[in-house]
């Protein structure tokens, strides 16, 4: 084979020798991956701590350790971070990256500088994001909706949180350019849309939100940002603006930006069942277009957030029905993998494990958002600490633990160690539980009319906030012990070999694990679908020094 | 490139051979990424449209009136010269594909002389406007002022769409002169010439949202008479 463009190092910029300069300007999709990993657990823990000073402050009634405005900074923190800094750039760039070029047979992704100078604009949008913290008067207090007129009229600073959405948003749509070109033009010979595993097929729903919904709300902080320090007048009242126009406008992506979060982790999901079943998927092409037809409705249904803006009768009425749509493809993937399961000889690995966890807190998760979509009931738990369950169910027991199922099933793919089962399956235990004590008091909560967002209550809510916290402590303990136990696992853990779970796809193919630069030693050719099982082992086997099938 | 890209191949069971596409030298991926990112734009200037169409349903009044003030003539001759601008651009990337590269670097000086000539005119329009007293976060536009809600919004997206549709006219300029650099340096040639490709589908863009914008601000208050009927048209 010939040598390939930037040889040995396959960096974005010249041949440095030093190894930490080949990370920095690397432009192979793995690195990449796994730097994005790196930063977002970072801020994912400082988020996770901001969570917890919540916590501590509402143990009681009244004030605790930090005022209301601070309380009100830290939920926009932890909003600010949670969403546009860990969970929407989240499973794309994580396993997008280091997983999905694998998956099709491709060498790299299609535009690999690309993919590198949207790593660095990502770091720099963090970076701005944070900036804000030491501008006058302090972070923003906007909550991560930046709300107007609200958000134009306080005097925290919000312009750096607004520009970096907007460099996060661009670092996200041109990822998600990338990763619909690489699909398109990069898939191995034989491998048709119908082959491809059906984590792409997530990644790939997933690019066509980041293309097409992100620019919107671009557009709609630049004009946020027109109005506070150019002084035109398109959302604020006193200049004849309309507020529920911002509302529109954002929620028309953020939104989206909902199934642009699971859709990726719907697609681990799909990896993990078929694997630790040991058996095909059952309905493969339910599935896959269950995820197109989830990002095609879920453009459409984003005046749910609006039922108390003040909306016409008529268009609630169309955007409730409509929510209602979204249930039924996501119902579809449910019962496909339990339907999978059935009759099967599960193993019960750690990543199986996480997947069925999840299985229970997202259907929580799932069907609660189904009550509010009804307007009625929407009227009366909106914005108190239902929602607030329900969102962290949704994604925070969805999206998240998905992306915790995909680093336990990816980790011996990606560092070629195994980490302590045992050890690592204490942990989910701990998370799961820890989860649940920490959210499900909030829906008892919340339907008795626990506000979200205050800083205060009525005694009457002390027990449920107790709990919560007790919960987050053992949940906190149980995000600690797995990242421990992973890092243990990378530093001290044996060998995994290529293969360790026995799974179809092509990314467990490989020669060598980590997997060389460069990927599969020669690109095979795809005549088999992708989860072929039979009697519980793989069908389909390859000689991996020239990747001709051999079975 | 100064590399040679050799594509691999696969071999199925049954010995056939495929050419495997690579990262490397993909025209149509190239080229498929670049219309990806023009929707992009489009809906960005959509989501725009959006909230202008919006104002005009609640003021349509103000403004008719709003864009009765505007130049027509400047507005007009301005999107002359960027529809000739978008014409030499593709011309120069026809005479590239014949392998005529000197009439195409004519071509590419042309369209960055045009665009330049489309930003002095834009730019003696703000001044006509902000000698108006209308300007961002001036004269009457300011809160206090009682300037009609319906001309304020009006004139302040339309400050915001015209200036970031002049970003994309320099940004478009600051690219055409690194294409020519690019083909000063041989790495744009007959053969492979993607990059200017984008550049002209970007080009391509920038003209069609002028073609929006200009009937949507200068032309929907083109018969429109103060106080009285409308007529003469």
């Amino acid at each position: 084979m010939s040598k390939t463009y930037f040889d040995e190092t396959h960096c974005a910029i010249g041949h440095p020798k030093s190894t930490f300069m080949q990370w920095m300007l690397t432009i192979d999709h793995k690195r990449i991956g796994l730097m994005y990993a790196a930063v977002m657990f970072t801020f994912f823990f400082v988020a996770v701590s901001m969570g917890f000073l919540m916590r501590l402050e509402l143990f009681a009634p009244g004030q605790q350790f930090i005022d209301g405005h601070t309380f009100n900074q830290t939920f926009t923190l932890h909003g600010v971070i949670m969403i546009f800094i860990f969970i929407v750039p989240g499973i794309p760039a994580i396993f997008g990256n280091s997983v999905m070029p694998l998956m099709i047979g491709a060498k790299d992704v299609s535009f690999p500088r690309l993919n590198w100078a949207n790593f660095w604009l990502y770091v720099a949008g963090c970076i701005v994001a944070l900036s804000s913290l030491w501008g006058p008067n302090g972070f923003a207090d906007t909550g991560w909706t930046f709300y107007a007129p609200y958000s134009l009229t306080t005097n925290t600073t919000v312009l750096p949180l607004l520009i970096a959405a907007f460099m996060l948003g661009m670092s996200s749509i041109l990822t998600g350019l990338n990763f619909i070109v690489t699909i398109h033009r990069l898939r191995a010979p034989g491998m048709t849309f119908f082959k491809m595993p059906l984590f792409v097929w997530g990644i790939y729903a997933t690019g066509w939100i980041q293309l097409l919904a992100t620019p919107v709300v671009g557009i709609t902080l630049i004009l946020a940002i027109m109005e506070k320090y150019f002084g035109i007048g398109i959302f604020d009242p006193a200049k004849g603006g309309d507020p529920v126009l911002f509302e529109h406008l954002f929620w028309i992506y953020s939104h989206p930006a909902v199934y642009l979060m699971i859709l990726p982790a719907f697609g681990v999901m799909s990896e993990i069942i078929p694997t630790f079943s040991r058996k095909e998927i059952f309905g493969y092409r339910t599935v896959a277009l269950s995820s197109a037809s989830i990002a095609g409705i879920g453009y459409l249904v984003w005046g749910h957030h609006l039922f108390t803006s003040g909306m016409a009768d008529i268009a609630k009425t169309v955007f409730s029905f409509l929510t209602f749509f979204v249930a039924i493809p996501t119902g579809i993937k449910f019962y496909d993998w339990v339907a999978t399961m059935y009759g099967a000889k599960i193993v019960l690995s750690t990543p199986m494990l996480w997947a069925l966890g999840t299985m229970i807190t997202f259907v929580i998760g799932g069907l609660t958002g189904v009550t509010i979509t009804m307007i009625g009931v929407d009227i009366h738990l909106q914005d108190t600490y239902y929602t607030v369950a329900h969102f962290h169910y949704a994604m925070l027991g969805g999206v998240v633990f998905l992306m915790f199922a995909g680093m336990h099933y990816w980790f011996p793919l990606l560092t070629g160690k195994m980490y302590n089962e045992k050890h690592a399956k204490i942990a989910f235990y701990l998370n799961f539980v820890g989860f649940n004590m920490l959210w499900f008091p909030m829906f008892i909560a919340g339907y008795l009319g626990m506000p979200r967002r205050y800083f205060d209550y009525l005694p009457e809510f002390q027990i449920y906030h107790q709990i919560s916290f007790f919960g987050a402590v053992i949940f906190i303990t149980g995000l600690i012990y797995m990242f421990v136990v992973l890092y243990k696992g990378w530093r001290h853990g044996e060998p995994s070999g290529t293969n360790p779970w026995h799974a179809t796809t092509l990314e467990w193919h490989l020669q060598s694990s980590p997997p060389p630069l460069e990927n599969h030693t020669k690109v095979p050719y795809v005549d088999f679908n992708p989860y072929e099982y039979k009697h519980g082992e793989p069908v389909v086997k390859f000689d991996y020094d020239t990747m001709k099938r051999i079975d | 490139m100064s590399h040679e890209y050799i594509p691999e191949i696969a071999t199925d069971r049954d010995g056939n051979e495929y050419e495997v596409q690579g990262w490397q030298d993909d025209f149509y991926g190239g080229k498929l990424g670049f219309w990806l990112f023009m929707f992009t734009e489009v809906m960005m200037f959509g989501a725009m449209f959006l909230a202008l169409t919006y104002y005009k349903t609640l003021h349509p009044e103000d403004f008719l009136a709003a864009s009765h003030h505007l130049n027509r003539l400047l507005g007009g001759t301005n999107t002359v010269i960027l529809l000739i601008s978008a014409l030499t651009m593709g011309l120069g990337l026809l005479k590239m594909r014949a392998g005529d590269v000197k009439g195409a670097k004519l071509m590419i000086w042309a369209t960055i002389i045009l665009a330049a000539l489309f930003l002095s005119i834009k730019g003696v329009e703000w001044r006509e406007e902000y000698e108006g007293g209308i300007f961002l976060n001036y004269g009457k536009l300011l809160p206090g002022s009682d300037f009609p809600f319906g001309e304020k919004i009006f004139y302040g997206l339309y400050f915001t769409m015209t200036g970031l549709h002049g970003v994309h006219i320099i940004i478009g300029i600051g690219l055409m002169l690194w294409l020519l650099k690019r083909i000063n340096a041989g790495k744009v040639t007959t053969d492979h010439h993607i990059f200017y490709w984008n550049i002209a589908l970007y080009w391509d863009i920038v003209h069609l949202i002028w073609v929006f914008v200009f009937p949507y601000f200068y032309m929907i208050g083109g018969g429109y008479v103060v106080g009285g009927a409308v007529h003469g048209h």
